[in-house]
């Protein structure tokens, strides 16, 4: 009986959740479906449930002896590795900073300016990069021109590109990943400070002995989680700051995948690419979520 | 433990000092774009402008708003922000309240929390998304932008622990006092979430204003461009036709940069303004909903 009625209960929950399951059925859960139009020679125009030509590994097959698929996949793994070590270094390393500030205004100060930059977006940032790295008349080679350095041409040169995409994400997003930091910060007990102080350690020893001891949970916990991200490059970003000159160094999976796709309508082709990242993605992040189960007791939900 | 030796009190101002500097170059390159976009096309030709307006002009905004090309994205955008922001904070409510219950009470919660999650992990990818969408014939509809977007899992992950985290107590009355699942949830949850709802109310928010891809791909006709859209084109694809029908005189005044300027500007103004009323609830929101003691 007490079942029942704790079923009945319960009855609102489940109506609760209905739109949304609806809403993801039809929005994820029928394109993840869709991908075996990565095994047709898909003609767009006959539709999803059409007539289309079943054809196997072929649009693989073509991808793998596409001439640039493999400096795409260097290049992709490259960026992203970049960004997720400077992802982690730069906001633990500012984290720690801030923790010394004693003066709590300019604490706040400092925090709300170097959240700002996550919630713009990168066709604003786009447009603020492309001004003001320009070669000819942006501020940032007019300064370096101040020093006697040549105008360097950030967005447009293959040597250039892949750190222009790393320093300007990180520029984006340090600030907003030392969140996390300061928080794991306050959560380190003052006694253990007290006691260091004590035995007469200094603010380096402190910062040694007890702060990064401390911390070490969520440093492995950022390091792994962010290991999802090994096909990332940050589409949004490069998309609209990459230019025909720079697909050398600056073509990432996520924009051939566009080009292949969307500009040039080789649906079947451009599904594979995707469901290849998208396989490997899965792969990462599963390892991921486990071993962040395994080594820091996470779980997300 | 304050002004100890030279040397702590050294670092202390080097430290000081370095992250006022590091702030501020987080903002500097909009504060220039700032003053380029309100200075004379011929002082930003010539150099002169770095962080403060030269030959002060609002010529560029007055040229950006007049041509009225800006006004439909900007409907647009606002549509789908009130229609896509609405949505996401209902759905999120709505499914992080039940997956916050413990799964003994709640046997189905571990299937449905899988379920929306694994959302997280794979997705079926660009093309069978654009092809679901074109199916359903929402293209070129505000809808297409707001209905795929629907469900935020990562806002709901951050609602579904802070509910966690409300004391059990309050529930339990509730119930002894004959609340069913909708009253609690609405007068007992929601009011003690103000911080969480206003975090996961400013992240829907930002993001529907910031999209630009799937806009750019969903809508045909670019007058359904919303407006980070719209600016893709502007700015991205370097479309500069309306340079060829100004005259001689109102090139010394805007130019290609100040336009572009004026409109980043003018696209990037709401967020200026909504994000310090913001800031303290969504550090809060964020810190109580993803550190878990």
């Amino acid at each position: 009986m007490y079942k029942s009625r704790a079923r009945s209960r319960n009855m609102p929950l489940h109506l609760m959740i209905l739109p949304g399951l609806l809403l993801v059925l039809v929005f994820s859960y029928i394109p993840m479906a869709g991908t075996y139009i990565a095994f047709q020679k898909f003609i767009p125009a006959k539709g999803f449930f059409g007539d289309q030509r079943w054809i196997g590994w072929d649009n693989f097959r073509y991808l793998l002896e596409l001439p640039d698929i493999y400096q795409v996949l260097w290049n992709t793994v490259f960026i992203a590795v970049m960004k997720m070590a400077a992802g982690i270094v730069v906001p633990l390393t500012v984290a720690l900073m801030l923790n010394e500030l004693r003066n709590q205004a300019i604490k706040r100060s400092v925090q709300t300016l170097i959240y700002l930059p996550h919630f713009l977006s990168w066709i604003i940032l786009g447009g603020v990069m492309i001004d003001i790295l320009s070669p000819s008349s942006g501020i940032v080679n007019q300064a370096l021109g101040a020093f006697g350095i040549k105008p360097i041409f950030f967005l447009g040169s293959n040597d250039w590109f892949p750190y222009t995409m790393v320093i300007s994400d990180v520029w984006k997003e340090f600030g907003f990943a030392t969140i996390v930091y300061l928080a794991a910060l306050t959560g380190i007990d003052p006694q253990q400070y007290e006691a260091s102080i004590i035995d007469g350690a200094n603010r380096w020893k402190q910062t040694w002995y007890v702060t990064l001891p401390g911390m070490r949970m969520i440093i492995v916990l950022m390091a792994v989680l962010s290991l999802g991200n090994v096909l990332n490059a940050g589409f949004d970003q490069i998309v609209n700051l990459y230019s025909a000159q720079v697909y050398a160094s600056g073509d990432v999976i996520d924009t051939l995948v566009y080009r292949l796709g969307l500009q040039q309508a080789q649906y079947g082709v451009a599904t594979a690419v995707g469901l290849f990242k998208s396989v490997v993605s899965f792969l990462f992040i599963s390892v991921a979520y486990y071993a962040a189960y395994k080594l820091a007791d996470y779980r997300i939900f | 433990m304050l002004g100890k030796s030279a040397g702590a009190r050294g670092f202390s101002a080097f430290n000081t000092v370095f992250l006022i500097v590091l702030s501020l170059l987080c903002v500097a390159p909009l504060v220039h774009i700032a003053a380029v976009s309100l200075s004379s096309s011929s002082a930003v030709t010539a150099g002169w402008v770095i962080l403060w307006p030269v030959d002060f002009t609002w010529d560029s905004y007055r040229f950006v708003l007049s041509r009225g090309e800006i006004w439909s994205p900007m409907i647009v955008t606002l549509k789908r922000v009130v229609l896509g922001g609405g949505l996401n904070l209902l759905m999120t409510i709505l499914i992080a309240y039940p997956l916050s219950k413990e799964s003994a009470v709640f046997r189905a919660r571990t299937g449905y929390a899988w379920f929306f999650f694994f959302t997280m992990l794979f997705s079926g990818g660009l093309i069978p998304w654009y092809m679901i969408i074109r199916q359903l014939e929402l293209l070129d509809s505000v809808w297409a932008l707001v209905l795929p977007a629907g469900v935020p899992v990562f806002n709901i992950v951050l609602l579904l622990n802070f509910f966690r985290q409300l004391p059990k107590e309050l529930e339990e009355a509730a119930f002894m006092d004959g609340a069913g699942h909708w009253t609690t949830l609405w007068k007992i949850y929601l009011p003690a979430s103000l911080p969480a709802l206003a975090t996961v109310s400013l992240f829907a928010v930002v993001w529907h204003w910031n999209s630009w891809f799937d806009g750019l791909i969903l809508m045909n006709r670019p007058e359904h461009y919303p407006l980070q859209s719209y600016l893709q084109t502007v700015i991205m694809q370097r479309d500069m036709t309306f340079i060829q029908h100004l005259s001689r005189a109102e090139l010394a005044v805007v130019s290609d940069r100040t336009i572009k300027s004026a409109q980043i500007l003018i696209a990037t103004l709401p967020i200026l303004f909504v994000y310090p009323f913001l800031q303290r609830f969504f550090v809060k929101g964020i810190v109580l909903g993803s550190v878990k003691g």
